[in-house]
């Protein structure tokens, strides 16, 4: 399948590691050249475990590169849109404009409504939604000319559901899929499309932390990833506890693929089949 | 390397349209085909259905594509024939990895003035035709611990719409049924999905029947006039998407790519449904 996105220039956020690195992996051994954003800070506050480091970002951008395809490394917050317009605007000067934007960067962090702090919350609104609009708002101009424009934005299955301990990320990721379906409606006369993959676990930091464990095994005092494998898997319907990067990269680049430039608007559940029990 | 080599592929509606589609499309990905089709109309369908010179040209086309066939005439609603269509597969190819619920029918009356026959024939075919399609690949399927199975819905499964309430009942049902097999069949490796397609263009749309009914405050009309009362229902402006399209999606949901969807009903629909929850 070499060659589905030859010469079509695609912008990843979050790309230091984890699904955002794989996806921009995937799209360069396709043809893509790609720019790589991520903030490239290890520590957030409220955060529980380390973002995506400079390191990981310069390793990732070292990946695209050894595919062979050019890369642009872009360090930003998008919870920024002065800073996510700069970056962008660095990226169109490089490869002369935009095909596909991946919206990817996240955050995920635990607790009840009842208690959680502001900060908790802000910090998450502003990371996951809000971010997911400035790298929107930022991009999105850029692909007017292309001739095969694509949005497609990661929420979660807890962009479906409601979800105890996660009530201010469910919400984000909410807030996500009703944004990314007026943009389809909005970019539809365009013929460019704006699509969700909404996974449940995927094998990332953002999964494997000690916080996550913490919640997942509440039982006990300091649970291992071992601890938590059980209860990760009880989530799924196939039995597995969480899906590969390379799953989620598989929808993601359907998604952004010529094959489903009739798709807009729609939240493709990569999701383990959580989603069957769902609408 | 094509993505369905040694792979058998079950089409139900293989005759024409969207179902031929398919089929040739996984003989190009190099798998072998199992095809049925009821070959014969319906009295409540308001427009022909296929024939058996239709099934054969389906088989020839899927032989020119470099995949080998058995085709089989068979209604969907006939439990037991569907069990024969499936024991030929077996026989022909060893075994049957993937199924692709596709036959179905349309009709047209506001539900007041539905008869009888026009809301059973549909729930008949469109329902009762993907459960009897399913559950004669089910077993064996979770038998070999692994499969692909993708049912036929509608964007219509997901919403109401006048005019096609039987029509959309039975898709919404298709959704329910794939969801619950989804769960039912998860621990043996085996997927299920829907796709649910806006207006294709096939024999099924292309009628005066379904004209007239876009069209009821006209007369007399062209054809732009069809394309552009088509091109309504979508947020990108065209009329309707290709068979070629929808089997994009068919043959991603029956490919290793997504091994981890299950239960997931894919619109390609020109963005109609992100005028919905779904
Ligand atoms: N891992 C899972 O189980 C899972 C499940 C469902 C959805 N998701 C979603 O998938 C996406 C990718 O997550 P992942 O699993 O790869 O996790 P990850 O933590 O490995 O990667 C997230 C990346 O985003 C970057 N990032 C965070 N905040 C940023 C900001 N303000 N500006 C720029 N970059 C920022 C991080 O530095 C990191 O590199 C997220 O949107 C997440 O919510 C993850
Ligand atoms: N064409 C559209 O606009 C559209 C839109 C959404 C969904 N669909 C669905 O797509 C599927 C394929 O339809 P199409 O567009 O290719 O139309 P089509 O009429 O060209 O093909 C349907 C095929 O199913 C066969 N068939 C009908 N009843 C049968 C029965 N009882 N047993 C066995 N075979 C039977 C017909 O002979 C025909 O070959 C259907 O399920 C349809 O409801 C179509």
């Amino acid at each position: 399948m070499s060659g589905r996105f030859e010469g079509r220039r695609v912008l990843v956020t979050g790309a230091a590691r984890g699904q955002g690195r794989n996806h921009a992996v995937r799209f360069a051994r396709e043809g893509a050249d790609v720019a790589l954003l991520d903030l490239a800070v290890e520590e957030m506050e409220t955060v529980a475990y380390p973002l995506g480091s400079r390191a990981e970002l310069e390793e990732t951008a070292a990946l695209v590169k050894a595919a062979g395809r050019r890369v642009e490394v872009l360090v930003a917050d998008v919870r920024s849109l002065a800073q996510m317009e700069e970056a962008v605007g660095r990226a169109v000067a490089a490869f002369g404009g935009l095909d596909v934007i991946v919206v990817n960067a996240g955050i995920c962090t635990f607790g009840e409504l009842a208690t959680m702090s502001a900060e908790t919350w802000g910090t998450m609104i502003d990371v996951n939604l809000t971010g997911a609009f400035n790298t929107v708002r930022a991009a999105v101009p850029h692909i007017y000319g292309s001739e095969a424009g694509r949005v497609v934005a990661t929420a979660s299955m807890a962009g479906r559901a409601g979800w105890e301990n996660i009530g201010h990320y469910a919400a984000a990721k909410w807030g996500l899929i009703g944004m990314v379906k007026s943009l389809a409606l909005e970019l539809a006369p365009r013929g460019i499309t704006a699509n969700v993959v909404c996974p449940s676990s995927v094998d990332t930091t953002m999964m494997k932390n000690e916080a996550s464990y913490k919640l997942f095994r509440p039982d006990l005092e300091n649970p291992t990833l071992e601890d938590a494998l059980p209860a990760f898997q009880s989530v799924n319907v196939l039995p597995v506890p969480y899906a590969e990067p390379d799953d989620i990269s598989d929808a993601v680049l359907f998604l952004a693929s010529d094959q489903a430039r009739y798709i807009t608007g729609a939240t493709l559940s990569a999701a383990i089949g959580v989603n069957a029990k769902n609408i | 390397m094509p993505r369905f080599d040694d792979k058998v592929a079950l089409v139900t509606g293989a005759a024409r349209g969207q179902g031929r589609s398919h089929a040739v499309r996984f003989a190009a990905e190099g798998a072998d085909l199992v095809l049925c089709d009821r070959c014969a109309d319906l009295g409540t369908v308001p427009y022909g259905l296929a024939s058996a010179a239709d099934l054969e040209e389906t088989v020839a086309a899927v032989e020119a594509a470099g995949g080998r066939a058995v085709a089989l005439e068979a209604d969907v609603r006939d439990g037991a024939a569907l069990a024969r269509v499936v024991d030929a597969g077996i026989e022909a190819f060893g075994g049957i990895d993937i199924a692709v619920a596709n036959a179905g029918i349309a009709g047209v009356s506001t539900i007041a003035a539905m008869t009888d026959d026009e809301w059973q024939n549909m729930i008949d075919i469109n329902l009762g035709g993907v459960f009897k399609t399913l559950r004669a690949v089910a077993g064996h399927m979770a038998e070999r611990g692994s499969g692909r199975i993708v049912a036929t819905s509608s964007v219509v499964g997901r919403l109401g719409a006048p005019n096609i309430g039987h029509y959309v009942a039975a898709k919404w049902g298709v959704i329910g049924l794939v969801k619950s097999l989804a769960l039912e069949l998860a621990e043996h490796g085996v997927t299920v999905n829907a796709v649910c397609p806006t207006s294709v263009d096939t024999a099924m749309i292309q009628n005066e029947a379904f004209r007239e009914l876009f069209l009821a405050d006209q007369t007399s009309y062209t054809p732009a006039d069809v394309e552009r009362a088509f091109t309504e229902l979508n947020p990108i402006p065209i009329p309707w998407v290709q068979p070629d399209d929808i089997s994009d999606t068919v043959l991603f949901l029956a490919s290793e790519e997504a091994r981890m969807i299950t239960g997931e009903a894919v619109p390609v629909a020109l963005g109609w449904n992100a005028r919905t929850a779904a």
